[in-house]
């Protein structure tokens, strides 16, 4: 309790807005789906900072089942992600999200 | 300064370092690198949350499991290095923008929001609970169910879209 | 008496007994005896390597009807410290084209989570780093790091064949991490702890006589994590002409070479604690707390020779034999075994508490009919085969 609650909550939000550039500047479908994985991680520990400091004196875990349930929806969506990944790379041979664009307007 | 506050310094600044390593790397695999080291950090903030169950799944699954699988994509779509090869594309500036935007917004309602914090030890038997919690009817049963199955469907999907023809 | 009974806590006690007379504050006693403890850790870790190269060539040597080394002192029991003088005064090449960050980050980081475990292993009653109330879980999540760091060194040597080794570790390590995962989850049904000390403590019969089928497929998967014979296609020389390890000489190839025995070592231990019983010895704990880091040792020791004897014995398998072993051979075989413990452990709950040598003799009649099972079903296959036309050649031949 000697580390603040705002603390951890303006850690989260650095390591969210961080992966939010990563997710909408980058070219690589792969760097992008690394900026989403650091923003499930910065949810991750603003769950866990709220489970701990508000949610323990009522004796309830939902935060920890929280923060379970989205590493496994993470695992998950990089899984599927990837293969999308590979996917087009075997078809299109290029992994530029700036290529893939036919069927832009 | 109390040891945990500097510890939490510390392991923020190797979060960070990490993460802004990810989204400024050119070479795609320093980058993975950078990832697996930011999910270290996050790990180290959830022993500080007294939280090490959830420490200990966050290393196995992110750095054993999803860094893996990441490491492979970049090898398995490795391209020839084009001359005008740039990390990022041309709205950069815009996500730049936003991004810091997003953060100072955040920042200051974070900071002025009185939240109801308490003074409470945790018990000792978490992970009893936890796991009691997982399979009891009345409480997270059906959260755990439909997240195994969508184990499964995101497992024969993946297995189903990166096969061979 | 008492004193020499529990020397090791009674060691602790007076030392730090000593550090507050000399008027340091509670936390600089703390600090300095934890500092002291992690030293004392990893110097038994690294102790591993210099113990383990000279038995292993011995106990193989023997094994093969051949002396081993024997001119470093008498019988060649100090060869570590030639090997180690050896690797030093080698020349540290990197290669022109290779990645120089990660290929000088990946001998760094390699004997970092085998020397993590040593934390969370019981060498007695209450001589253990940290009693992690997640202690099993600990141990597993670190063996994720060691994959990496092999991805690191084949990726950063830029070399064809190092980056095809990349790709049969993570095949390999990943495949047989399920396994043990399973055999670890039917040990924790049965010590209802995940923390290492109490399931040493939960042990009143050790586990591998409760459950032989989990400590064999343990055994297996834990040699084929540590990169051992018949399972070490990752660096054999006929394989991969040393796979991740090719473009490294001198200090850097012997991190990996550190990291390989200190990783037996540990996983030596994992078993013993898990298996065999950890530091009980029919009593010998409760008489005398100062041999337990003897019985431990001893264990390990024990274990580490059966690895030898596999590794002496049995020739290397194919690859795509080993993967299909771990998938479909030792995950169905070790979800049977969860099962089968799961069933043991919960049913009787509505009754009073049942014996725990009942439970125990349970689950190992029901093991021995998995394993008479499993030989049927081996044997029904095995006779399909030799209906194959390649193989009724090869019968004709013979006979």
């Amino acid at each position: 309790m000697q580390v603040p609650l705002s603390w951890y909550l303006i850690v989260a939000a650095a390591l969210f807005c961080i992966g939010l550039y990563g997710a909408l500047s980058r070219r690589n479908a792969i760097a992008i789906l690394m900026g989403v994985e650091l923003m499930l991680n910065s949810v991750n520990i603003n769950l866990l900072a709220f489970w701990r400091h508000v949610e323990i004196v009522r004796g309830m875990l939902s935060g920890q089942v929280f923060a379970i349930i989205v590493i496994t929806v993470a695992a998950a969506e990089a899984a599927v992600g990837l293969a999308l990944v590979i996917a087009v790379y075997r078809t299109r041979k290029t992994v530029d999200v700036e290529d893939v664009d036919l069927m832009k307007l | 300064m109390v040891v945990t506050q500097v510890i939490f310094i510390i392991l923020s600044a190797v979060a960070l370092i990490g993460a802004l390593g990810v989204v400024l790397s050119r070479n795609l695999f320093h980058a993975a690198i950078f990832l697996v080291l930011s999910f270290v950090g996050v790990a180290g903030f959830y022993v500080l949350l007294e939280a090490e169950f959830l420490a200990m799944i966050q290393i196995l699954v992110y750095v054993g499991a999803i860094s893996i699988l990441i490491i492979f994509a970049i090898m398995l779509s490795r391209r020839l290095m084009s001359p005008d090869f740039r990390a990022s594309n041309e709205q950069w500036l815009w996500a730049l923008v936003a991004a810091v935007a997003l953060f100072a917004i955040l920042v200051i309602v974070l900071i002025q929001v009185d939240w109801p914090v308490a003074q409470a030890e945790v018990p000792s038997d978490t992970l009893v609970e936890l796991g009691k919690a997982l399979v009891d009817p009345g409480q997270y049963l059906l959260v755990f169910e439909v997240a195994s199955v969508l184990l499964l469907v995101a497992l024969v999907g993946a297995v189903i879209v990166a096969r061979e023809r | 008496m008492d004193f020499i009974l529990n020397f090791w806590v009674e060691l602790g006690a007076w030392a730090q007994d000593v550090l507050f007379g000399w008027g340091l504050p509670v936390w600089a006693v703390n600090l300095i005896s934890d500092f002291v403890g992690v030293l004392i850790l990893l110097v038994i870790g690294v102790m591993a390597v210099l113990i383990f190269t000279p038995m292993e060539r011995k106990v193989i040597a023997r094994m093969q009807d051949r002396p081993g080394p024997n001119r470093v002192w008498p019988y060649g029991l100090l060869q570590a410290l030639a090997d180690a003088i050896k690797m030093l005064t080698k020349e540290d090449i990197t290669p022109r084209h290779a990645d120089r960050a990660l290929h000088m980050l990946a001998p760094l980081i390699v004997a970092i989570p085998a020397l993590l475990v040593y934390a969370v292993l019981p060498w007695g009653p209450n001589i253990i780093g940290k009693d992690l109330n997640v202690g099993v879980l600990y141990i597993v999540a670190i063996g994720a790091f060691h994959v990496i760091a092999l991805i690191i060194a084949g990726w950063g040597s830029k070399n064809k064949y190092s980056l095809l080794s990349a790709f049969r570790v993570v095949n390999q390590l990943l495949a047989y991490e399920i396994p043990m995962v399973f055999c670890i989850l039917s040990v924790i049904l049965f010590s209802k702890t995940m923390s290492t000390q109490g399931i040493v403590e939960a042990q009143t019969i050790p586990y591998f006589v409760v459950m032989p089928v989990a400590g064999m497929i343990f055994l297996i998967c834990a040699m084929a994590e540590a990169n051992r014979s018949p399972v070490d296609l990752l660096e054999a020389d006929s394989e991969m002409v040393a796979g991740y390890m090719i473009e490294y000489s001198g200090m850097k190839f012997a991190m990996f070479f550190i990291a390989e025995y200190v990783n037996m070592f540990a996983a030596a231990i994992i078993i013993s604690t898990l298996f065999l019983g950890g530091y009980k010895f029919f009593g010998l704990e409760n008489l005398a707390p100062v041999l337990t880091p003897v019985i431990v040792f001893c264990k390990a020791a024990f274990v580490i020779f059966c690895m030898l004897w596999f590794r002496a014995t049995f020739p290397r398998v194919r690859f795509d034999h080993l993967i299909g072993f771990a998938w479909k051979f030792l995950v169905p075989l070790a979800m049977v075994n969860l099962l089968l413990s799961a069933l043991v452990v919960k049913i009787p709950v509505e009754n009073a508490r049942v014996e725990p040598w009942v439970q125990g003799a349970v689950m190992l009649v029901g093991n021995l009919i998995v394993i008479v099972v499993t030989g049927f079903i081996l044997n029904r296959s095995a006779r399909g085969l030799e209906d194959a036309p390649a193989l009724k050649r090869i019968v004709a031949v013979e006979r």
